[in-house]
């Protein structure tokens, strides 16, 4: 990616190399559109797919991209690897760059562990999620979902609702929006607000009918129910009525709003079915973006220019 | 053997004064102390130029022995308190066995006189294995050698535990030393929470954690008339509690580490887990406060809690590495650049709180520049300047965030007892 090596996350990218990725995910996408959807741009590279957290999504995505450029993908989950039997991160990152791979894609519960892999390996790296710190191709395609569907990002008012605390994605968005120009505000319950996060440049919001007020894109993340457990909130009923977007909430947003959501979904409690399947909803064109971002992550990263 | 220390300026805490004088050493004593002393036989060591101190204690290390020797040895951690400047320590129980008992305090008793560099003081467990649910036998503690007790690493979460530990260690006059955390707060936090913990998506140990323990342990101590000292203070909130207390005439003292004197929670930024210390590294105002605490005497010593630990426990995910920083041989040379270089501390003010205070607190005779006195002397060049090097530390434990950092006023010679322990050689 012109200098740099890694794609860790949105807070330190420059708004050139977020519109580099774009713009090449857009020439992905028509890929992924044809029939025959195989180019050899990454023909005789190796991918490794590192995932110490179950996904099936984000893991499929990225094979799915590293597939249709050709690339020989492996996969490793935590589960089935040496991890089981206590070898470190570093060990197991050292190993599998041993056995010749060019990207490292990581998934990983704890925050900062895909860092700390670039210091350890000279493969690329990839941040699939780490922790509650980032997850930049998550960031990126929604990015390229809301440039796609509204032309320009900048001047956009996006509405981020849900566990802001705990979310990876929530981070990524509120630095890849704040740079391509758009106003960011999160919304949530006071105990599931991160401290300081006002001073990223986001708007703060306890109340999601003042948050969601003329919007023009509203992202709800997914409210886990160990949450509850942990004494953030009281109750799902509770949470789903002060922070469930339903229609008739949906109305105070602009009217050609988008309703956004990384999934999985809970329907009926962060979202609404009769909002997620709306003509508003444009989730299901999140998961076919995430491809053609991550095919641009990974064309861009693995040397594809000299292919 | 005797030595002569020359043409050296004196900092004596206890006597409140700085003078020029001589320093003969015969018999492990301090021999006389007087101006253009000559004496035929005496190896003569140069001192003009620099600070000839009292022998620096510090209140607050782990050596990890027994038990986890691969991070720290009593002989490796005594060599780096030496480099260090100290020439004595007093060493928390949370080893393997726990210090709960006379036997392990015996042991490192015994470990000390054979393999230490300096004077080692264990401090007992409060608790058995430092659960927070038994008394452990303080008094046989006591007889054995311990000077405190603390179930440091760990704080006393029972209100109704520490309050029977108070009272017992005030029947037989010891001081109890507590690691303020509420555990349900902290709750498998990784750092300050703040701004910082926000943008590395690691759990926050709020300050809060902090201060509604030392509120609690003021209260008991009040109640119990028990000797408290806190340890590593962290927060603006602590240091005002403890402030507060001192106004009311509590027995309370209190110290802190050279890294929350001068780091912020920003130094974890890029998942550097020589910065993960507990209780962790928190704000700019915190920073101030506890510097403005130091100043004003609410905090009375300066303790290193020196945690080192092996290089591989230390390469792993942020979330998975443990506390703690590697700092007897960074210590003094933070509390001259930090601390007197920029006017916070007068030297007299500095040395204190590493000699007579924790001496006071722990209720051992050092700390002491007379004649008569235990030879234990810390000589320090406040003119050199050195960049850390983790990699040149004596100490097993590298994990030291200072890594790089160049500091002024570091030490040169260390003497323990009437001998060198350590000479600065470049």
């Amino acid at each position: 990616m012109v200098q740099k090596k890694n794609l860790i996350g949105l807070e330190h990218i420059d708004v050139h190399e977020i519109e580099l990725i774009l713009d090449t995910a857009v020439a992905m996408k028509e890929i992924v559109s044809r029939p025959v959807r195989k180019v050899p741009t990454l023909r005789g590279r190796t991918i490794t797919n590192l995932f110490y957290e179950p996904s099936t999504r984000t893991r499929t995505s990225f094979e799915l991209a590293a597939k249709f450029l050709n690339a020989d993908v492996i996969n490793i989950s935590s589960s089935a690897s040496s991890v089981v039997k206590g070898e470190c991160l570093k060990d197991t990152a050292r190993t599998i760059e041993a056995m010749g791979t060019d990207v490292v894609i990581i998934r990983h519960p704890m925050a900062g562990a895909a860092n700390l892999l670039t210091g350890w390996i000279g493969a690329s790296v990839v941040n699939a999620g780490d922790g509650a710190h980032e997850h930049p191709t998550q960031g990126l395609l929604d990015l390229f979902t809301i440039r796609e569907k509204k032309g320009v990002l900048n001047g956009l008012k996006i509405v981020i609702v849900g566990d802001i605390l705990h979310s990876r994605v929530a981070r990524s968005n509120i630095w890849g929006f704040l740079k391509m120009g758009a106003s960011v505000s999160v919304c949530g319950p006071a105990t599931m607000l991160p401290a300081d996060i006002g001073r990223t440049g986001a708007a703060v919001y306890c109340n999601i009918n003042e948050a969601i007020k003329d919007a023009d894109v509203i992202i709800m993340l997914r409210i886990q129910l160990e949450r509850q457990k942990a004494g953030l909130f009281p109750s799902l009923r509770e949470y789903a009525r002060l922070f469930g977007l339903n229609r008739e909430r949906l109305s105070l947003a602009k009217k050609d709003a988008l309703v956004m959501h990384p999934g999985p979904m809970n329907r009926g409690i962060e979202i609404s079915g009769e909002v997620a399947d709306s003509l508003q909803s444009v989730i299901n064109e999140q998961v076919t973006n995430g491809v053609a971002v991550r095919m641009a992550v990974l064309y861009l990263l693995a040397g594809g220019g000299d292919a | 053997m005797k030595l002569l220390i020359k043409g050296g300026t004196l900092i004596s805490p206890d006597q409140k004064k700085i003078f020029s004088a001589d320093v003969l050493i015969a018999d492990g004593k301090i021999a006389v102390l007087s101006n253009n002393l000559e004496t035929d036989g005496a190896v003569i060591i140069d001192a003009a130029g620099k600070l000839v101190l009292p022998g620096l204690i510090d209140l607050h290390a782990h050596l990890r022995e027994p038990g986890f020797e691969d991070s720290e040895t009593i002989a490796t951690g005594t060599m780096a308190a030496a480099r260090g400047g100290f020439t004595s320590l007093a060493c928390m129980p949370n080893t393997d066995p726990v210090a709960d008992n006379s036997s392990v305090i015996a042991f490192i008793l015994k470990k000390a006189r054979q393999e230490g560099k300096v004077n080692v003081f264990p401090i007992g467990a409060i608790t058995v294995g430092s659960k927070g649910e038994e008394l452990a036998e303080m008094a046989g503690l006591k007889e054995a050698g311990a000077v405190a007790f603390s179930d440091d690493g760990r704080c006393v979460s029972n209100a109704a535990i520490m309050f029977r530990a108070m009272q017992y260690a005030r029947m037989i006059n010891m001081p109890v030393i507590d690691h303020c955390e509420d555990t349900s707060l902290s709750d498998r936090g990784a750092m300050h929470e703040g701004y910082y913990s926000t943008l590395l998506g690691l759990k926050g140990i709020p300050a809060a954690a902090e201060e509604v323990i030392i509120a609690r342990d003021l209260i008991l101590a009040g109640d119990t008339g028990c000797r408290l000292h806190i340890a590593h203070v962290s927060t603006a909130g602590s240091v005002q509690l403890i402030r507060q207390a001192k106004d009311r005439g509590l027995k309370v003292t209190a110290e802190a580490t050279p890294h929350h004197f001068t780091l912020t929670d920003r130094e974890v930024a890029g998942y550097d887990t020589s910065a993960k210390v507990n209780p962790p590294l928190r704000t700019q105002e915190d920073v101030n406060a506890v510097r403005q605490g130091l100043r004003d005497g609410t905090i009375d010593v300066i303790a290193t809690d020196h945690a080192p630990h092996a290089r591989e426990k230390k390469e792993v995910e942020f979330d998975n590495a443990p506390f703690g920083i590697s700092g007897l041989e960074t210590a003094v040379g933070l509390v001259w650049t930090e601390l007197v270089n920029t006017g916070i501390l007068s030297p007299l003010d500095a040395v204190e709180k590493m000699t007579t205070n924790p001496a006071r607190i722990l209720g051992i005779s050092k700390g002491i520049l007379a004649e008569g006195a235990d030879a234990d002397l810390t000589v320090i060049d406040p003119a050199l300047t050195e960049k850390v090097d983790p990699a040149r530390f004596v100490s097993k434990g590298r994990n030291n965030p200072f890594a790089g950092r160049m500091l002024a006023g570091i030490p040169v010679l260390t003497i323990v007892g009437g001998k060198i322990v350590f000479e600065y050689a470049g």
